[in-house]
Protein backbone atom coordinates (compact mmCIF):
# COMPACT_ATOMS: atom_id res chain seq x y z
CA UNK A 1 0.00 0.00 0.00
CA UNK A 2 1.34 3.34 -0.95
CA UNK A 3 1.26 6.07 1.57
CA UNK A 4 -1.66 7.98 -0.65
CA UNK A 5 -4.04 4.95 0.41
CA UNK A 6 -2.33 4.71 3.43
CA UNK A 7 -2.72 8.41 4.72
CA UNK A 8 -7.08 8.70 5.37
CA UNK A 9 -7.08 5.42 6.94
CA UNK A 10 -4.33 6.46 9.58
CA UNK A 11 -6.05 9.30 9.55
CA UNK A 12 -9.46 7.53 10.45
CA UNK A 13 -8.10 5.32 12.79
CA UNK A 14 -6.29 7.74 15.18
CA UNK A 15 -9.25 9.79 15.21
CA UNK A 16 -10.88 6.51 16.01
CA UNK A 17 -8.28 5.54 18.96
CA UNK A 18 -8.22 9.06 20.22
CA UNK A 19 -12.18 9.11 19.92
CA UNK A 20 -12.68 5.83 21.98
CA UNK A 21 -9.98 6.55 24.38
CA UNK A 22 -11.06 10.06 25.18
CA UNK A 23 -15.45 8.53 25.55
CA UNK A 24 -13.98 5.60 27.96
CA UNK A 25 -11.42 8.50 29.94
CA UNK A 26 -14.36 11.43 30.61
CA UNK A 27 -16.71 7.81 32.18
CA UNK A 28 -13.76 6.56 34.03
CA UNK A 29 -13.49 9.28 35.79
CA UNK A 30 -17.13 9.93 35.91
CA UNK A 31 -17.30 6.27 37.37
CA UNK A 32 -14.18 6.18 38.75
CA UNK A 33 -13.41 8.71 40.67
CA UNK A 34 -16.36 8.81 43.38
CA UNK A 35 -15.53 5.03 43.65
CA UNK A 36 -12.56 5.55 44.69
CA UNK A 37 -13.50 8.37 47.11
CA UNK A 38 -16.08 5.79 48.84
CA UNK A 39 -12.85 3.36 48.99
CA UNK A 40 -11.46 5.16 51.02
CA UNK A 41 -14.25 7.02 53.39
CA UNK A 42 -16.18 3.46 53.78
CA UNK A 43 -13.20 2.57 55.59
CA UNK A 44 -13.27 1.37 59.38
CA UNK A 45 -11.81 5.23 60.78
CA UNK A 46 -13.18 6.85 57.53
CA UNK A 47 -15.15 9.35 56.90
CA UNK A 48 -18.20 7.31 56.81
CA UNK A 49 -17.38 4.10 58.15
CA UNK A 50 -19.25 1.48 56.28
CA UNK A 51 -16.92 -1.83 56.70
CA UNK A 52 -19.45 -4.54 55.25
CA UNK A 53 -19.56 -1.95 52.15
CA UNK A 54 -16.13 -1.45 51.94
CA UNK A 55 -15.78 -5.23 51.36
CA UNK A 56 -18.05 -5.80 48.75
CA UNK A 57 -17.37 -2.79 47.25
CA UNK A 58 -13.57 -3.73 47.57
CA UNK A 59 -14.56 -7.08 46.05
CA UNK A 60 -16.33 -5.85 43.38
CA UNK A 61 -13.23 -3.97 42.00
CA UNK A 62 -11.08 -6.49 42.51
CA UNK A 63 -12.79 -8.84 39.99
CA UNK A 64 -13.08 -6.63 37.72
CA UNK A 65 -9.04 -5.68 38.11
CA UNK A 66 -8.51 -9.40 37.79
CA UNK A 67 -10.35 -10.07 34.11
CA UNK A 68 -8.24 -9.65 31.90
CA UNK A 69 -9.34 -6.97 29.05
CA UNK A 70 -9.92 -9.27 26.40
CA UNK A 71 -11.77 -11.59 28.08
CA UNK A 72 -14.12 -9.02 30.03
CA UNK A 73 -14.52 -7.57 26.53
CA UNK A 74 -16.13 -10.38 25.22
CA UNK A 75 -17.78 -11.09 28.61
CA UNK A 76 -19.55 -7.60 28.77
CA UNK A 77 -21.17 -7.72 25.45
CA UNK A 78 -24.49 -8.65 26.32
CA UNK A 79 -24.12 -5.55 28.23
CA UNK A 80 -22.35 -3.37 25.79
CA UNK A 81 -25.54 -4.15 23.21
CA UNK A 82 -28.19 -3.05 26.13
CA UNK A 83 -26.56 -0.15 26.57
CA UNK A 84 -25.45 1.30 22.94
CA UNK A 85 -27.72 -1.26 21.05
CA UNK A 86 -25.12 -2.73 18.97
CA UNK A 87 -21.55 -5.02 19.84
CA UNK A 88 -19.52 -3.36 17.06
CA UNK A 89 -18.02 -0.09 16.25
CA UNK A 90 -16.45 2.47 18.27
CA UNK A 91 -18.96 3.47 20.67
CA UNK A 92 -19.66 0.13 21.54
CA UNK A 93 -15.70 -0.68 22.64
CA UNK A 94 -16.44 2.36 25.01
CA UNK A 95 -18.73 0.47 27.10
CA UNK A 96 -15.95 -2.58 27.70
CA UNK A 97 -12.97 0.16 27.93
CA UNK A 98 -15.33 1.91 30.56
CA UNK A 99 -15.95 -1.17 32.47
CA UNK A 100 -12.11 -2.01 32.58
CA UNK A 101 -10.40 1.43 33.50
CA UNK A 102 -13.29 1.91 36.34
CA UNK A 103 -11.59 -0.07 38.52
CA UNK A 104 -8.29 0.59 37.31
CA UNK A 105 -8.85 3.95 38.02
CA UNK A 106 -10.83 3.65 41.17
CA UNK A 107 -7.69 1.80 42.93
CA UNK A 108 -5.40 4.57 41.81
CA UNK A 109 -7.64 7.27 43.22
CA UNK A 110 -7.77 5.35 46.66
CA UNK A 111 -4.13 5.47 47.15
CA UNK A 112 -4.42 8.93 46.09
CA UNK A 113 -6.48 10.03 48.91
CA UNK A 114 -4.94 7.64 51.09
CA UNK A 115 -1.67 9.92 50.83
CA UNK A 116 -3.30 13.05 52.65
CA UNK A 117 -2.37 13.50 55.58
CA UNK A 118 -4.62 12.78 58.58
CA UNK A 119 -4.44 15.50 60.61
CA UNK A 120 -5.63 17.59 57.67
CA UNK A 121 -8.76 15.55 57.77
CA UNK A 122 -8.83 15.89 61.18
CA UNK A 123 -8.41 19.61 61.46
CA UNK A 124 -11.09 20.16 58.55
CA UNK A 125 -13.28 17.75 61.11
CA UNK A 126 -12.15 20.39 64.34
CA UNK A 127 -13.77 22.96 62.11
CA UNK A 128 -16.61 21.57 62.02
CA UNK A 129 -16.41 21.18 58.04
CA UNK A 130 -19.45 18.75 56.85
CA UNK A 131 -17.98 14.99 55.38
CA UNK A 132 -18.86 16.39 51.96
CA UNK A 133 -16.94 19.71 52.74
CA UNK A 134 -13.83 17.31 53.55
CA UNK A 135 -14.09 15.55 50.27
CA UNK A 136 -14.36 18.53 48.18
CA UNK A 137 -12.17 20.93 49.96
CA UNK A 138 -9.72 18.51 51.56
CA UNK A 139 -9.29 15.50 50.02
CA UNK A 140 -9.29 16.02 46.59
CA UNK A 141 -7.46 19.14 46.19
CA UNK A 142 -4.51 17.68 48.11
CA UNK A 143 -4.42 14.48 46.36
CA UNK A 144 -5.07 16.69 42.71
CA UNK A 145 -1.10 15.87 41.78
CA UNK A 146 -2.26 12.19 42.46
CA UNK A 147 -5.30 12.04 40.96
CA UNK A 148 -3.92 13.85 37.75
CA UNK A 149 -0.81 11.30 37.54
CA UNK A 150 -3.54 8.10 38.22
CA UNK A 151 -5.49 9.58 35.50
CA UNK A 152 -2.46 9.65 32.91
CA UNK A 153 -1.83 5.91 33.86
CA UNK A 154 -5.44 5.16 32.91
CA UNK A 155 -5.31 7.00 29.75
CA UNK A 156 -2.40 4.67 28.40
CA UNK A 157 -3.80 1.98 29.53
CA UNK A 158 -6.91 3.13 27.62
CA UNK A 159 -4.99 3.30 25.05
CA UNK A 160 -3.81 -0.20 25.16
CA UNK A 161 -6.84 -1.89 25.66
CA UNK A 162 -8.58 0.84 23.09
CA UNK A 163 -6.20 -1.65 20.50
CA UNK A 164 -7.43 -4.91 21.70
CA UNK A 165 -10.91 -3.66 20.74
CA UNK A 166 -10.30 -2.86 17.64
CA UNK A 167 -10.54 -6.73 17.58
CA UNK A 168 -14.24 -6.90 18.22
CA UNK A 169 -14.54 -3.88 15.44
CA UNK A 170 -14.10 -1.22 17.49
CA UNK A 171 -11.60 0.24 14.88
CA UNK A 172 -8.74 2.50 15.28
CA UNK A 173 -4.32 1.93 15.41
CA UNK A 174 -4.57 -1.51 17.10
CA UNK A 175 -7.32 -2.95 14.15
CA UNK A 176 -5.20 -1.00 11.74
CA UNK A 177 -2.14 -2.98 13.00
CA UNK A 178 -3.69 -6.35 12.50
CA UNK A 179 -5.81 -5.90 9.75
CA UNK A 180 -2.95 -4.53 7.05
CA UNK A 181 0.19 -4.96 9.51
CA UNK A 182 -0.54 -8.83 10.26
CA UNK A 183 -3.10 -10.25 8.28
CA UNK A 184 -1.29 -8.62 5.42
CA UNK A 185 2.16 -8.81 6.20
CA UNK A 186 2.37 -4.93 5.47
CA UNK A 187 5.44 -4.42 7.16
CA UNK A 188 5.46 -0.86 6.82
CA UNK A 189 1.26 -0.30 7.90
CA UNK A 190 2.76 -2.23 11.55
CA UNK A 191 5.84 0.23 12.32
CA UNK A 192 3.83 3.36 11.22
CA UNK A 193 1.03 2.47 14.17
CA UNK A 194 3.29 1.28 16.53
CA UNK A 195 5.07 4.68 16.10
CA UNK A 196 2.10 6.41 16.04
CA UNK A 197 0.78 4.60 19.08
CA UNK A 198 4.72 5.34 20.51
CA UNK A 199 4.04 9.07 20.19
CA UNK A 200 0.38 9.41 21.63
CA UNK A 201 1.15 7.56 24.49
CA UNK A 202 5.01 9.66 24.76
CA UNK A 203 2.73 12.86 24.15
CA UNK A 204 -0.30 11.87 27.37
CA UNK A 205 2.44 10.92 29.30
CA UNK A 206 4.68 14.10 29.05
CA UNK A 207 1.21 16.00 29.80
CA UNK A 208 0.17 14.26 32.62
CA UNK A 209 3.52 14.61 34.43
CA UNK A 210 4.05 18.14 33.37
CA UNK A 211 0.42 19.27 34.91
CA UNK A 212 0.96 16.82 38.18
CA UNK A 213 4.12 18.92 38.97
CA UNK A 214 2.29 22.24 38.53
CA UNK A 215 -0.40 21.16 40.33
CA UNK A 216 2.08 19.92 42.99
CA UNK A 217 2.56 22.72 46.05
CA UNK A 218 4.46 20.83 48.32
CA UNK B 1 -15.48 27.53 80.11
CA UNK B 2 -14.54 24.11 79.91
CA UNK B 3 -15.54 21.56 81.98
CA UNK B 4 -14.51 17.99 81.68
CA UNK B 5 -16.27 15.67 84.04
CA UNK B 6 -15.38 11.81 85.30
CA UNK B 7 -14.08 11.46 81.32
CA UNK B 8 -13.27 7.41 80.53
CA UNK B 9 -11.45 6.75 77.15
CA UNK B 10 -10.67 2.92 76.62
CA UNK B 11 -10.02 1.96 73.05
CA UNK B 12 -11.02 -0.66 71.49
CA UNK B 13 -7.77 -2.62 72.30
CA UNK B 14 -8.13 -2.18 76.12
CA UNK B 15 -5.97 0.54 76.35
CA UNK B 16 -7.11 3.38 79.21
CA UNK B 17 -6.02 6.25 77.67
CA UNK B 18 -8.34 8.54 80.35
CA UNK B 19 -8.96 6.77 83.59
CA UNK B 20 -11.64 9.63 85.32
CA UNK B 21 -10.92 12.94 84.35
CA UNK B 22 -11.92 15.94 85.62
CA UNK B 23 -10.97 19.23 85.06
CA UNK B 24 -11.84 22.91 84.17
CA UNK B 25 -10.33 25.43 82.43
CA UNK B 26 -11.64 28.92 83.55
CA UNK B 27 -12.75 31.90 81.17
CA UNK B 28 -9.67 33.70 79.59
CA UNK B 29 -7.48 31.59 81.25
CA UNK B 30 -4.11 29.39 79.46
CA UNK B 31 -4.09 25.87 80.94
CA UNK B 32 -1.20 23.27 80.34
CA UNK B 33 -1.51 19.99 80.49
CA UNK B 34 1.71 18.53 81.09
CA UNK B 35 2.60 15.09 80.69
CA UNK B 36 5.06 12.79 78.77
CA UNK B 37 3.73 10.68 76.03
CA UNK B 38 1.49 8.16 76.44
CA UNK B 39 0.20 9.72 79.68
CA UNK B 40 -3.20 10.67 77.65
CA UNK B 41 -2.90 14.13 77.40
CA UNK B 42 -3.29 14.23 73.88
CA UNK B 43 -6.89 11.93 73.83
CA UNK B 44 -7.94 14.43 76.62
CA UNK B 45 -7.23 17.89 74.11
CA UNK B 46 -9.06 15.26 71.36
CA UNK B 47 -12.43 14.91 73.53
CA UNK B 48 -13.14 18.65 74.19
CA UNK B 49 -14.35 18.97 70.66
CA UNK B 50 -15.41 15.13 70.54
CA UNK B 51 -12.88 14.13 67.42
CA UNK B 52 -12.40 11.42 70.10
CA UNK B 53 -15.54 10.13 71.77
CA UNK B 54 -14.98 9.32 75.31
CA UNK B 55 -16.27 6.41 76.64
CA UNK B 56 -17.88 7.83 79.59
CA UNK B 57 -18.51 11.36 80.98
CA UNK B 58 -18.74 14.86 80.05
CA UNK B 59 -17.63 17.38 77.82
CA UNK B 60 -18.87 21.06 78.29
CA UNK B 61 -17.26 24.13 76.53
CA UNK B 62 -18.86 27.30 77.11
CA UNK B 63 -22.36 26.31 79.16
CA UNK B 64 -22.97 23.17 76.23
CA UNK B 65 -22.62 20.03 76.52
CA UNK B 66 -21.17 18.78 73.22
CA UNK B 67 -20.96 15.47 74.14
CA UNK B 68 -24.78 15.56 74.26
CA UNK B 69 -25.18 17.31 70.52
CA UNK B 70 -26.37 15.69 67.63
CA UNK B 71 -23.83 15.62 64.69
CA UNK B 72 -25.35 18.73 62.81
CA UNK B 73 -25.34 20.99 66.62
CA UNK B 74 -22.19 19.68 67.33
CA UNK B 75 -20.54 20.74 63.52
CA UNK B 76 -21.95 24.38 64.57
CA UNK B 77 -20.19 24.20 68.18
CA UNK B 78 -16.92 23.56 66.86
CA UNK B 79 -16.96 26.35 64.75
CA UNK B 80 -16.54 28.06 67.96
CA UNK B 81 -13.46 25.95 69.19
CA UNK B 82 -10.26 26.52 67.27
CA UNK B 83 -7.51 24.21 67.43
CA UNK B 84 -3.50 23.92 66.25
CA UNK B 85 -1.67 21.17 65.56
CA UNK B 86 1.82 20.06 66.23
CA UNK B 87 2.38 19.68 62.36
CA UNK B 88 0.37 22.51 61.47
CA UNK B 89 -2.28 20.40 59.43
CA UNK B 90 -2.20 22.96 56.91
CA UNK B 91 -3.76 22.50 53.59
CA UNK B 92 -0.45 22.25 50.93
CA UNK B 93 -2.80 23.20 47.81
CA UNK B 94 -3.70 26.57 49.25
CA UNK B 95 -2.56 29.70 49.98
CA UNK B 96 -1.83 31.31 53.51
CA UNK B 97 -5.01 33.62 52.68
CA UNK B 98 -6.85 30.39 51.45
CA UNK B 99 -5.69 28.18 54.31
CA UNK B 100 -7.06 31.10 56.85
CA UNK B 101 -10.14 31.49 55.02
CA UNK B 102 -11.33 27.64 55.12
CA UNK B 103 -13.38 27.54 58.58
CA UNK B 104 -14.66 30.73 57.04
CA UNK B 105 -16.01 29.05 54.28
CA UNK B 106 -17.10 25.98 56.17
CA UNK B 107 -18.95 28.50 58.49
CA UNK B 108 -21.21 30.20 55.27
CA UNK B 109 -19.29 33.58 55.40
CA UNK B 110 -20.02 35.45 52.36
CA UNK B 111 -16.78 35.61 49.64
CA UNK B 112 -15.91 39.26 50.31
CA UNK B 113 -16.50 39.06 54.09
CA UNK B 114 -13.82 36.50 53.96
CA UNK B 115 -11.63 38.74 52.32
CA UNK B 116 -11.39 41.26 54.80
CA UNK B 117 -11.45 38.97 57.89
CA UNK B 118 -8.53 36.71 56.21
CA UNK B 119 -6.37 40.73 55.95
CA UNK B 120 -7.48 41.59 59.47
CA UNK B 121 -6.10 37.78 60.81
CA UNK B 122 -2.90 37.56 58.58
CA UNK B 123 -2.28 41.45 60.50
CA UNK B 124 -2.97 39.86 63.45
CA UNK B 125 -0.52 37.11 63.38
CA UNK B 126 1.90 38.83 60.92
CA UNK B 127 1.84 37.73 57.98
CA UNK B 128 -0.03 39.58 56.10
CA UNK B 129 2.90 39.89 53.52
CA UNK B 130 2.84 36.25 52.82
CA UNK B 131 -0.61 36.13 51.97
CA UNK B 132 -0.39 34.66 48.60
CA UNK B 133 2.17 32.21 49.35
CA UNK B 134 1.77 28.26 49.50
CA UNK B 135 2.70 26.41 53.03
CA UNK B 136 5.81 24.81 51.43
CA UNK B 137 7.47 28.45 51.27
CA UNK B 138 7.17 29.01 55.16
CA UNK B 139 9.17 28.49 57.95
CA UNK B 140 7.70 26.35 61.02
CA UNK B 141 7.08 29.41 62.76
CA UNK B 142 5.13 31.00 59.67
CA UNK B 143 3.10 28.01 58.96
CA UNK B 144 2.25 27.87 62.86
CA UNK B 145 1.20 31.43 62.78
CA UNK B 146 -1.05 30.67 59.37
CA UNK B 147 -2.72 27.57 61.86
CA UNK B 148 -3.36 29.94 64.00
CA UNK B 149 -4.52 32.99 61.66
CA UNK B 150 -6.64 29.78 60.72
CA UNK B 151 -7.69 28.56 64.55
CA UNK B 152 -9.13 32.04 65.28
CA UNK B 153 -10.56 32.73 62.06
CA UNK B 154 -14.54 32.04 62.84
CA UNK B 155 -13.75 33.45 66.23
CA UNK B 156 -13.64 31.21 68.50
CA UNK B 157 -13.66 31.76 72.23
CA UNK B 158 -11.65 28.72 73.28
CA UNK B 159 -8.48 27.70 71.59
CA UNK B 160 -7.06 24.04 71.78
CA UNK B 161 -3.24 23.59 71.28
CA UNK B 162 -1.85 20.47 70.42
CA UNK B 163 1.56 20.69 71.19
CA UNK B 164 1.70 23.59 68.96
CA UNK B 165 5.42 24.18 69.37
CA UNK B 166 7.11 20.53 69.68
CA UNK B 167 8.10 20.58 66.08
CA UNK B 168 9.91 24.35 66.58
CA UNK B 169 13.12 25.34 67.07
CA UNK B 170 13.41 27.61 71.03
CA UNK B 171 13.55 31.34 69.73
CA UNK B 172 10.60 30.09 67.29
CA UNK B 173 9.05 28.51 70.26
CA UNK B 174 9.13 31.81 71.92
CA UNK B 175 7.52 33.60 69.39
CA UNK B 176 4.95 31.16 69.33
CA UNK B 177 4.15 31.66 72.77
CA UNK B 178 4.09 34.67 73.02
CA UNK B 179 2.01 35.33 70.28
CA UNK B 180 -0.25 32.93 72.13
CA UNK B 181 -0.46 34.94 75.25
CA UNK B 182 -0.99 38.02 73.54
CA UNK B 183 -3.92 36.82 71.72
CA UNK B 184 -4.90 35.56 75.71
CA UNK B 185 -5.09 38.92 76.73
CA UNK B 186 -6.33 41.22 73.92
CA UNK B 187 -9.21 38.78 72.68
CA UNK B 188 -9.66 37.18 76.27
CA UNK B 189 -9.26 33.48 74.55
CA UNK B 190 -9.67 30.75 76.70
CA UNK B 191 -6.26 28.25 75.90
CA UNK B 192 -5.85 24.61 76.58
CA UNK B 193 -3.00 23.65 75.42
CA UNK B 194 -1.20 20.32 75.88
CA UNK B 195 2.22 19.78 75.89
CA UNK B 196 5.68 17.73 77.32
CA UNK B 197 7.72 20.66 77.88
CA UNK B 198 8.29 22.55 80.66
CA UNK B 199 9.62 25.82 79.25
CA UNK B 200 5.50 26.12 77.78
CA UNK B 201 3.99 25.68 81.21
CA UNK B 202 6.57 27.94 82.02
CA UNK B 203 6.49 30.85 79.95
CA UNK B 204 2.21 31.26 79.51
CA UNK B 205 0.54 29.21 81.35
CA UNK B 206 -1.74 30.64 84.66
CA UNK B 207 -2.76 27.33 85.59
CA UNK B 208 -1.30 23.68 84.71
CA UNK B 209 -2.81 20.06 85.35
CA UNK B 210 0.16 17.35 85.61
CA UNK B 211 -0.80 14.16 83.99
CA UNK B 212 0.38 10.46 83.85
CA UNK B 213 -1.45 6.89 82.97
CA UNK B 214 -4.59 9.04 82.26
CA UNK B 215 -5.04 10.73 85.56
CA UNK B 216 -4.43 14.15 86.40
CA UNK B 217 -1.94 14.14 89.16
CA UNK B 218 -2.17 17.88 90.60
CA UNK B 219 -4.27 20.66 88.62
CA UNK B 220 -4.51 24.10 89.87
CA UNK B 221 -3.24 27.82 89.37
CA UNK B 222 0.25 28.04 89.10
CA UNK B 223 1.00 30.53 92.28
CA UNK B 224 -1.05 28.48 94.15
CA UNK B 225 0.40 25.22 93.41
CA UNK B 226 3.88 26.29 94.19
CA UNK B 227 2.54 27.61 98.03
CA UNK B 228 1.63 24.41 98.33
CA UNK B 229 3.45 21.45 100.56
CA UNK B 230 4.93 18.68 97.78
CA UNK B 231 3.38 19.88 94.87
CA UNK B 232 4.82 17.86 91.94
CA UNK B 233 4.83 20.64 89.81
CA UNK B 234 7.56 22.89 92.37
CA UNK B 235 9.61 19.19 91.73
CA UNK B 236 9.47 19.19 88.22
CA UNK B 237 10.39 23.12 87.97
CA UNK B 238 13.02 23.01 90.30
CA UNK B 239 14.33 19.92 90.22
CA UNK B 240 16.50 19.02 93.36
CA UNK B 241 17.35 15.73 95.27
CA UNK B 242 14.57 13.59 96.51
CA UNK B 243 14.07 12.76 98.87
CA UNK B 244 15.36 15.65 100.70
CA UNK B 245 17.99 14.73 103.36
CA UNK B 246 17.21 15.05 106.96
CA UNK B 247 18.19 18.10 108.85
CA UNK B 248 17.87 20.29 105.42
CA UNK B 249 15.43 22.69 104.59
CA UNK B 250 14.21 22.97 101.26
CA UNK B 251 12.12 26.94 100.75
CA UNK B 252 10.25 27.60 97.85
CA UNK B 253 9.62 31.88 97.26
CA UNK B 254 7.57 33.46 94.51
CA UNK B 255 7.98 37.61 93.97
CA UNK B 256 10.54 37.62 97.05
CA UNK B 257 13.64 36.88 95.48
CA UNK B 258 15.16 40.55 95.24
CA UNK B 259 15.24 40.63 99.06
CA UNK B 260 18.62 39.72 100.96
CA UNK B 261 16.25 36.77 103.09
CA UNK B 262 19.46 34.06 103.78
CA UNK B 263 21.77 37.45 104.56
CA UNK B 264 19.25 38.61 107.14
CA UNK B 265 18.29 35.50 108.27
CA UNK B 266 22.11 34.68 109.36
CA UNK B 267 22.20 38.24 110.80
CA UNK B 268 18.83 38.36 112.79
CA UNK B 269 19.50 34.40 114.05
CA UNK B 270 23.18 34.15 114.41
CA UNK B 271 22.38 31.02 112.56
CA UNK B 272 25.34 29.57 109.94
CA UNK B 273 23.33 29.33 106.29
CA UNK B 274 24.77 26.36 104.12
CA UNK B 275 23.47 26.32 100.70
CA UNK B 276 22.56 22.68 99.07
CA UNK B 277 20.94 23.65 95.83
CA UNK B 278 18.54 25.77 94.20
CA UNK B 279 17.44 26.94 91.09
CA UNK B 280 15.46 30.24 90.10
CA UNK B 281 12.95 30.28 87.45
CA UNK B 282 10.96 33.50 85.65
CA UNK B 283 7.11 32.33 85.37
CA UNK B 284 4.96 34.56 83.69
CA UNK B 285 7.92 37.38 83.71
CA UNK B 286 8.01 36.70 87.94
CA UNK B 287 11.53 35.40 89.35
CA UNK B 288 10.25 32.36 91.28
CA UNK B 289 13.18 29.87 93.21
CA UNK B 290 13.89 26.86 95.16
CA UNK B 291 16.81 26.82 97.48
CA UNK B 292 17.74 23.45 99.75
CA UNK B 293 19.91 24.84 102.78
CA UNK B 294 20.94 23.48 105.83
CA UNK B 295 20.30 25.49 108.75
CA UNK B 296 22.47 25.85 111.98
CA UNK B 297 22.92 27.12 115.52
CA UNK B 298 20.56 27.64 118.13
CA UNK B 299 17.95 30.59 116.33
CA UNK B 300 17.37 27.46 113.19
CA UNK B 301 14.18 27.03 114.51
CA UNK B 302 13.29 30.78 115.44
CA UNK B 303 14.81 31.72 111.37
CA UNK B 304 12.46 28.90 110.43
CA UNK B 305 9.31 30.57 111.82
CA UNK B 306 11.13 33.80 110.30
CA UNK B 307 11.38 32.31 107.00
CA UNK B 308 7.09 30.86 107.18
CA UNK B 309 6.21 34.48 108.55
CA UNK B 310 7.34 36.28 105.05
CA UNK B 311 5.56 34.10 103.08
CA UNK B 312 7.75 31.21 101.94
CA UNK B 313 6.82 27.92 101.47
CA UNK B 314 9.33 26.10 103.85
CA UNK B 315 10.00 22.07 103.95
CA UNK B 316 11.74 20.49 106.82
CA UNK B 317 12.96 16.97 106.07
Amino acid sequence: MNFEELLPILAQSTGETLQMVAMATLLTAVFGLPLGVLLVTADRGGLTPAPAFKAVLGAVVNIGRSLPFIVLMVAVIPFTRLVTGTTIGTVAAVVPLTLGAVPFFARLVETALRGVDREVVEAAQAMGARRLAIVGKVLLPESLPGLVAGLTVTIVALIGYSAMAGAIGGGGLGDLAVRYGYQRFDTGVMIITVVLLIVIVQFVQSLGDLVARRLDKK
Amino acid sequence: MIELRQLRKVYANGVVALDGVDLSVREGEILGVLGRSGAGKSTLLRCVNLLERPTSGTVTVDGRELSALGRGELRAARQRIGMIHQHFALLSSRTVAGNAAFPLEIAGVPRDQRAARVRELLELVGLADKAAAVPAQLSGGQKQRVGIARALAAGPSVLLSDEATSALDPATTQSILALLRRLNTELGLTILLITHEMQVVKSICDSVAIMSDGRIEEAGRITDLIATPGAALTREIFPLPEPAPPGTVTVTFAGQADEPVMSSLVRKFDVDVNVLGGSLEELRGAPVGRLRVRIEGKGAADALGYLTGLGLLVEVA
